[in-house]
């Protein structure tokens, strides 16, 4: 690693105050930023410990939800018995990702920004867009096996490799951010965003940004929910495309549907147009598939990752009929 | 050929103050001092002479950095010293008591539970951790919450059986059990 500085933060507007500064970063768990910063792709001048700052509680809302603090271990929300009962898709999520010694160091923020998994992005003798604007995209017209299928650009078809960011996007989390210009909520969907000409940018976020926490709204889809993960071996593998689906049923019939997929755009991807597809319909694996063709209706691939297409289809048929099955309803 | 000449490279930054960390490591105090990019890993190997913690990829893929660090399993190699002041480290070479082997370490023996042994002390680190999370019962939630350990040489049915013996529960009830 390059040489730095290190600094505690003692307080969040500590943390903010410290970071505003050119060259600063924020380290939590440190498994994606000093990762990096081995690999030569990041560069920072400083560092800012915020690991410590009483933002890691699991606490219950005024609205029936349940805030998850920035700083909370991955393994400490997987494990949480409000989290396993009441979301269980997100549960799952997370077991999931990693191994239990990284979900014991990751924290919830820094899942959220973490960076790419993209080959050239890690290798700093390719050009890369992200890690050095307008240099150009390895993976295009090179190996793109682990890319993006829907929402890509012409600079940039990287996917965001998060498990626990699908499950929060289908529950429509919220994330709360302290920052230079005060304190304000993110909407899931708006927090991370699609390449476009400066993919470069992953988040919404600003400099000096802090995430306090992410809000989960009341509704959980409980009974009615699953997180599916489809990988090149059964465990400590990012997903080529995952699924987290959550339903409510009258019967056999779907009364509202979430769908969220992994491992195939910049950001998490959801489609409101394939969820109100879903919407009246009964639980069969023909109506589920209409749907993922809705979802897909745009997808687009690469030299190696077309097979994602077929996949994410047969992927969300498999995650909804789960779902509707209570295949990922807690144990009693 | 282009100009590698090292004086046209800007003047790199004085390395900042070396900064004082305290750790318990497998019981005793140690304070170092330390540059802040000094992983956890390294102030092991390098500063405290102990070599029982392995260096196999460090990036957080293999499993045989870790260690445990207020009693819970982690990779040493993607954690800045630093960032574990005043924290309690334990080591493979901690896990014995006096003469005793740890009960993991035995199983480990007696089950062949490897080949080269350059992943071992990951093995066992984590999987004490393993059993201190409760979290595994059969064998494929071993296998599962031991996937962050890869073992070149391939113990892994061994592994498993020696895990399986150290947890003390009985081979034929953990397999598929419910
Ligand atoms: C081998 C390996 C396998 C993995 N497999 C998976 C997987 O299958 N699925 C998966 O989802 N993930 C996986 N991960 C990624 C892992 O989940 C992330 O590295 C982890 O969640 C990052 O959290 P952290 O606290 O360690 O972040 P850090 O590394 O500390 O920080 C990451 C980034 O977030 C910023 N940051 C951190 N906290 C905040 C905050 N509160 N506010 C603002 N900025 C912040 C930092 O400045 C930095 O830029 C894997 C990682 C490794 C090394
Ligand atoms: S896909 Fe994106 S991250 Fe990967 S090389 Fe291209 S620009 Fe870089
Ligand atoms: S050396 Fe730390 S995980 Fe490989
Ligand atoms: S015993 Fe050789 S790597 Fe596991």
């Amino acid at each position: 690693m390059r040489s730095f500085t290190y600094a505690r933060a003692g307080s969040a507007a500590d943390a903010v105050g410290r970071a505003g500064a050119t060259g600063m970063a924020f380290v939590a768990g440190g498994t994606n930023l000093l990762d990096l910063m081995k690999a030569d792709v990041l560069r920072p001048e400083g560092l800012v410990d915020i690991s410590r700052l009483p933002l890691d509680r699991i606490e219950e809302t005024a609205d029936g939800g349940l805030r998850l603090g920035a700083l909370a271990r991955n393994a400490d929300t997987a494990y949480d018995d409000r989290v396993q009962t009441r979301y269980p898709m997100l549960s799952m999520a997370i077991l999931a990702g990693a191994s239990a010694q990284l979900r014991n160091m990751a924290t919830n923020g820094g899942n959220l920004l973490q960076r790419t998994r993209c080959y050239y992005f890690y290798d700093t003798a390719t050009p890369c867009n992200k890690r050095e604007p307008g240099s150009g995209c390895g993976a295009i017209g090179g190996v793109n096996r682990i890319h993006a299928i829907l929402g890509a650009s012409d600079r940039c078809i990287a996917v965001h490799p998060s498990d626990l960011c699908v499950a929060l996007a289908a529950l429509d989390a919220v994330v709360q951010v302290t920052g230079p210009e005060g304190e304000r909520s993110i909407p899931f969907a708006e927090f991370h965003r699609l390449p476009g000409d400066r993919p470069e940018i992953d988040t919404t976020l600003q400099p000096g940004d802090l995430v306090t926490s992410i809000d989960l709204p009341a509704k959980g889809f409980a009974e009615h929910s699953t997180y599916l993960k489809i990988r090149d071996r059964a465990s400590y593998a990012f997903a080529l495309v995952s699924v987290a689906a959550g339903l409510e049923m009258d019967g056999g019939t779907v009364r509202e549907a979430r769908l969220a997929l992994g491992g195939v755009a910049h950001k998490p991807w959801r489609d409101p147009e394939a969820e109100a597809a879903l919407v009246g319909k009964p639980a069969t694996p023909d109506s589920f598939r209409a749907a993922a063709r809705v979802l897909l209706r745009d997808a687009k691939g690469h030299e190696h990752n077309s097979f994602k297409i077929d996949l994410a289809e047969r992927a969300i048929v498999r995650a909804l009929t789960d779902a509707a099955e209570r295949k990922g309803a807690p144990r009693p | 050929m282009a100009q590698l000449n090292a004086s046209l490279r800007p003047a790199p930054a004085p390395p900042p103050e070396p900064i004082p960390v305290t750790l318990n490591v497998n019981g005793v105090e140690r304070t170092l001092h330390l540059a802040p990019w000094t992983t956890l890993l390294d102030a092991l190997r390098l500063h405290l002479d102990l070599t029982g913690t392995k260096k196999g990829c460090d990036h957080g893929q293999c499993g045989a950095c870790t260690v445990l660090v207020d009693g819970r399993r982690i990779n040493a190699c993607l954690t800045l010293a630093a960032m574990q002041d005043g924290r309690k480290v334990t080591t493979i070479e901690g896990l014995t008591t006096g003469d005793s082997l740890h009960p993991l370490q035995e199983a480990f023996i007696e089950h062949d539970a490897f080949q080269c042994g350059y992943c071992t002390p990951g093995q066992i680190c984590s999987a004490a951790g393993l059993i201190a999370e409760g979290k595994a019962t059969t064998d494929d939630e071993i296998r599962e919450l031991m996937s962050g350990n890869l073992c070149r040489c391939g113990a892994y049915p061994n592994i498993v059986a020696a895990i399986r013996q150290a947890m003390a529960i009985a081979g034929p009830k953990a397999e598929g059990a419910p």
